[in-house]
Order: structure tokens, then C-alpha cells, then sequence
């Protein structure tokens, strides 16, 4: 664990960056430090590895005071990723990923047996790997960075903004890439981010600092997101936290409904059935995938004109999905219902927005109910 | 007797002897400049203050007149080669320690941060990071410093043939042979078109890695 203890950094023209910082990052998470710019984040993660020294209080790794090693040792052991990746541009990729392996005297060909391996890891093709720097795009520059900082295996691995030069949908892949990645190597990492939707998407824990290097609130993503602790975390939440934190709860307790679902070949005795059950019914194809939403009388048995039929929206699977993407697929439906879908994208069910409201309040009610039981304890 | 590469014999070399001569005189003293401008160039890096005065001593013996430096020299050194190649060395530190300090100041703060981050320390950072991104800039300077240089050792005829290529002017006028001129001027420049071309090449060999946008631009 890291342990920051009451650590305050004032650089020599007076400036405070930290503040009596406390933290206690804990082993094989992501701990997220989220805050506006200037608010020390940087400070705090360069702390960690000694490139900025505190003022005062200390910092402890693994009960150690990391002053008790040599710096260049610790730096070794810690991972670093920066925004635009730091690369050396002089370097091939094969040899950037390679660089710290070398530094603790490996081998050059281990070495390079090391970066070729991470290279796939982190989703690099190995045709890059003699390539430089300037032939790669954004993206690409980042995987390389993280490939560098995973290189010697080090326990930890500090990322300070590393996603945020490139494009939305580029950094959308990165992020779940570092989710996966993390998922088989399980590092802790403390990552420095001013984007709280990627705090509240890559954090175990998030640290939300405020201007001045004082800690306004650290807990789960959840939480934050459920109990803000004051109006300047509720304020960083942003408008819409209420639709973020259904990102937390499962789509999987969801009760849905088959009767409105009918196949294409569906004969006339079941068409009039089903008409019976909801106002619109949702046409599959034979195998079962959705093709859209109609209401029961424009629909004839054996003569199902497709074109006709009212777009189905985005399907969820409630196997893995949360209920913000339940509800978003209901509010992008026509019918206001969302379509169920299973691995395979076939049709599970349906449900209504009336439905997923219910479930909303029910997941709310259980949390304030758990938390109730934390604080009583 | 009167052809072109045909030189009289107090010149005491053939054309091809003057060439040599000409190259060692013009190139050794750059060498020097770079052994002595690298370790400056680095202090004035790592201590901001001390880079405006070194710019300002080196722009003030780049005024001095090599003839000036002769006079001195000579009591030292006599008329020898070693006298001629002092000031050249001492002049192209004025285009050699700007050129590697900028360079080195080029590398981009991020860079840096990383090679700091991934435990490099200072002597490796400096060896294996900011001088090899320097190279180019580096180069650029040599290219300028090493052409001046070739030109400049042609002075070395005022002290006594010491001038390689340059003495043959004296001879034109001695022997009323125009043609040695002619001679030594364009001599002098196809070594300099020669040697930066030499540059150029090396640049290219050492920077495999620069976009082929900016290695265009010569
Ligand atoms: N070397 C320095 N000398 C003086 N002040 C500094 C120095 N580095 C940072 N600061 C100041 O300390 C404060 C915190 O800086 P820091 O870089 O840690 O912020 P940050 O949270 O990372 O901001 P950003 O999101 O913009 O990267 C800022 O007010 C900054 O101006
Ligand atoms: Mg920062």
C-alpha cells in the first residue's frame, strides 16, 4: 500500500500545490486523483516517485518511507505514463519499450524479448516495433507508454493524464484496454485525471482534490457519485451525476416481458394473441434478433413488411450491462421500451421505462439502506 | 610547368599534399571546438547564468583578427601549423556551444519528465537522451563552423606558408600565374561543398529517426 501521510508541498516561490494531504492508496486498484487544473495532482503523483520532494510529512510504501531508497531505484519500480507519452524520439518502439529492462541490466536481447511481449499486450501490432515515434499516431504513442511503464514489471504504475491528448473514441479504447490490462496484472496504479467521467469509469477509489492541494472527498465512484460530500464535489460531479451512478447498478434484476416479442413466421392465432399483451409488439427475425417495433394491426401473419417497422433503438444485455444503458435504450426507444438481448444479440425480453423507474428506485433505497448499516456499525 | 595543378616548388608541396594539408589544418581545430564546446555547452545548461557571459567571450574572440592571434601565437608556437589552427578552433565555438546548447534545451520537457521518471540520472540522461536528440542541431553548427574553418585557413600564408591552399595565392602574385588563384579559391570551395555534403550524410546516418519532412529542409 501507499500510504500519503499529511504531506504538504509549497514550492520556492510560495506556491502551496498540496495541502495536508492524506491518502491511503490501496494494493492492486486504481485510485484516481480527479480535480481541476492546478489543484496538485501532478505534484501529488510525482511525489510518489520522488521527482517533486514534500515539504513536509512522508510518504510510505509498503510501511517504507520511500526516502529509505535510492531514488533512482524506487523510479525503477514505479511506472510512468505521461499525456503524449514522453516517448524517445530517437528511439525505435521496440527500444523505447525496452528502456527501463536495460536500465536494471537486463540483457538487450531479454530485453527486447520483453517489449515484443508487451507490445501484443497492449494491443500494438509487432510489425511497429522498428519503427520511430513520429510514424505512429496519438494513440498508438500512448499503448507504447504504457507498454514502457509495464516493461520491468513493476509493482506500481503512475499515469498522469495519459489519455487526455487524444480523440474521444481513442480514448474510450485505451481506457477499457487499461481496465483489461489491469484485470490480468492487477498493478496499483495511481492515475491523475481533470475528466470525471473517466475517474468514475476507471477508479476503484477516486480522490477528488480542490484547488489549493486540499482533499475534498475520497471514496468509491459510487459513493461519490451517490453522496457527494459538499457542493464543490457535487458541483465537479456535474449536472447529470444522477444518470452517471446508474452505471453502477446491474440491469440483471430487471424483471422483462416476452409477450410483447413476436417472430417475423409468428402464425395469425399468435399475432392476435400477443395483441392482447402490450400496445406495440417487437418483430425478431427467425433467429431470434430484433428487427422493430410495431403496433399489433399494421402487423399480418406471413406477410411482415420490415420496412414498415419502427427502429428497435440500442439493445442492452442485462447479463452485463447497467441500468443507464437500460434506460438510455428505453429513452431512445419510440415505444419507450427498452429490448433485452443475450450474448448473441437475440432477444431476451423487453421493458418499460416504467419498469426500469422502479428498479432505479429500488437500487437507491437498498444503498441508502446499506449505508445506513455501515454508519450504524 | 604551367599546368594547372602544376605548383611551383616553394610551396614544397604537390596539389594533392596542399589538399591534405588544407583539410587537416581546417578540420582538426573543429574537432577541438566540439571536444571543448560540448562540456561548456553542458555547464551553461545546467547554470542558466553562465550562458550569456560564455556567448559574450566567445563573440568577443571572434572579433579579434586571426593576425592579431598570430603575433601572440608566434611566440609560442613559431610559424607553425599549430598556430594557424588556434584561433580556428577558437572561432568556431561562437557557432558551436550556441548550437549544442539549443539543442540540448530542444529536447521537450516531456521527454525529460520521462527519462527522470524511469530512474535515469543525470549522466545517462544527458548521454543517452538530450545529446542524442541534439544531433541535429549539433550537426547544423559543425556544418557552418567546419565550412568557415576550411575557408579561414587560407590566412595561414601571412605567417610563411602555413596557409595550405592559401599559399598558392601568394604564389600567383609572386610568379605572375593567375591561374594558381583561380586554383586555390575553387579548391577551397569544392572542400567545403565537400566536406558539409560529408556533414549531411552523417546527419542522415545518426537520425534515422526524423520525420523526413524536417531532414529535407537542409
Ligand atoms: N515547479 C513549480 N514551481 C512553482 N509552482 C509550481 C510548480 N509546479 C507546479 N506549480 C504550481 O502548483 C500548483 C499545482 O500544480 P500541479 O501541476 O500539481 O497541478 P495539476 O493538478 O496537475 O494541474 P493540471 O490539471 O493543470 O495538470 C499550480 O498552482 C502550479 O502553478
Ligand atoms: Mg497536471
Amino acid at each position: 500500500m501507499i500510504r500519503i501521510d499529511s504531506v504538504t508541498k509549497r514550492y520556492p516561490d510560495g506556491t502551496v500545490a498540496v495541502d495536508r494531504l492524506s491518502l491511503d492508496i490501496p494494493d492492486r486498484a486504481i485510485t484516481v486523483l480527479v480535480g481541476p487544473s492546478g489543484c496538485g495532482k501532478t505534484t501529488t503523483l510525482r511525489m510518489i516517485n520522488r521527482m517533486v520532494e514534500p515539504s513536509e510529512g512522508s510518504i510510505l510504501l509498503d510501511g517504507r518511507d520511500i526516502r529509505q531508497q535510492p531514488v533512482n531505484t524506487l523510479r525503477r519500480s514505479m511506472g510512468y505514463v505521461i499525456q503524449n507519452a514522453g516517448l524517445f524520439q530517437h528511439r525505435t518502439i521496440l527500444d523505447n519499450i525496452a528502456t527501463v529492462p536495460r536500465l536494471l541490466g537486463w540483457s538487450k536481447q531479454k530485453a527486447r524479448d520483453r517489449a515484443a511481449e508487451l507490445m501484443a499486450r497492449v494491443g500494438l501490432d509487432t510489425s511497429l516495433a522498428k519503427r520511430y515515434p513520429y510514424q505512429l499516431s496519438g494513440g498508438q504513442q500512448q499503448r507504447v507508454g504504457v507498454a514502457r511503464a509495464l516493461a520491468a514489471d513493476p509493482p506500481v504504475l503512475l499515469m498522469d493524464e495519459p489519455f487526455s491528448a487524444v480523440d474521444p473514441v481513442v480514448r474510450k479504447g485505451l481506457q477499457d484496454e487499461l481496465l483489461r490490462i489491469q484485470d490480468e496484472l492487477g498493478k496499483t496504479i495511481v492515475f491523475v485525471t481533470h475528466d470525471i467521467d473517466e475517474a468514475v469509469k476507471l477508479g476503484t477509489m477516486v480522490a477528488v482534490l480542490r484547488t489549493g492541494g486540499r482533499l475534498a472527498q475520497f471514496a468509491p465512484p459510487a459513493e461519490l457519485l451517490s453522496a457527494p460530500a459538499d457542493s464543490f464535489v457535487e458541483d465537479f460531479l456535474g449536472a447529470d451525476r444522477g444518470i452517471r451512478r446508474l452505471s453502477f447498478f446491474s440491469a440483471g434484476s430487471l424483471e422483462l416481458q416476452t409477450a410483447p416479442v413476436v417472430s417475423v413466421d409468428a402464425d395469425a392465432a399468435t399475432l392476435a394473441a400477443r395483441a392482447e399483451a402490450a400496445p406495440y409488439l417487437l418483430v425478431t427475425d427467425s433467429d431470434g434478433r430484433p428487427l422493430g417495433w410495431s403496433e399489433p394491426d399494421g402487423l399480418t401473419a406471413g406477410a411482415v413488411d420490415r420496412d414498415r417497422l419502427l427502429d428497435h433503438g440500442r439493445p442492452f444485455a442485462p447479463a452485463t450491462d447497467s441500468l443507464r444503458a437500460a434506460l438510455d435504450g428505453a429513452v431512445l426507444s419510440p415505444t419507450g421500451w427498452a429490448v433485452a438481448v443475450d450474448g448473441e444479440g437475440r432477444v431476451v425480453g423487453v421493458v418499460s421505462q416504467q419498469v426500469i423507474g422502479e428498479a432505479i428506485r429500488a437500487a437507491h433505497t437498498r444503498v441508502a439502506r446499506d449505508s445506513a448499516v455501515k454508519a450504524a456499525r | 610547368m604551367n599546368g594547372f595543378f602544376d605548383l611551383p616548388s616553394d610551396l614544397q608541396y604537390g596539389y594533392l599534399g596542399l589538399v591534405g594539408l588544407h583539410l587537416r589544418e581546417g578540420l582538426i581545430p573543429v574537432l577541438a571546438g566540439l571536444l571543448i564546446a560540448l562540456p561548456v555547452a553542458q555547464l551553461c545548461v545546467r547554470f542558466r547564468w553562465v550562458y550569456p557571459p560564455v556567448l559574450g567571450l566567445t563573440t568577443v574572440l571572434y572579433s579579434i583578427p586571426s593576425l592579431a592571434f598570430f603575433v601572440v601565437l608566434i611566440d609560442y608556437f613559431g610559424q607553425s601549423e599549430t598556430t594557424v589552427m588556434v584561433p580556428l578552433a577558437i572561432y568556431s565555438l561562437v557557432v558551436l556551444v550556441p548550437a549544442i546548447v539549443d539543442g540540448v534545451r530542444s529536447v521537450p520537457q516531456d521527454t525529460l519528465a520521462a527519462a527522470r521518471a524511469m530512474g535515469f540520472g543525470p549522466v545517462r540522461r544527458y548521454l543517452q537522451v538530450q545529446l542524442p536528440i541534439a544531433v541535429p542541431a549539433i550537426i547544423a553548427g559543425l556544418r557552418v563552423a567546419t565550412v568557415s574553418s576550411l575557408s579561414l585557413v587560407s590566412v595561414g600564408m601571412l605567417i610563411g606558408n602555413q596557409g595550405a591552399l592559401g599559399n598558392m595565392l601568394y604564389s600567383a602574385t609572386t610568379y605572375n600565374r593567375p591561374a594558381l588563384a583561380v586554383n586555390s579559391v575553387l579548391t577551397t570551395a569544392v572542400l567545403g561543398v565537400l566536406a558539409d555534403a560529408l556533414l549531411v550524410l552523417v546527419r542522415r546516418l545518426l537520425t534515422p529517426w526524423m520525420p523526413p519532412t524536417k531532414g529535407a529542409a537542409r
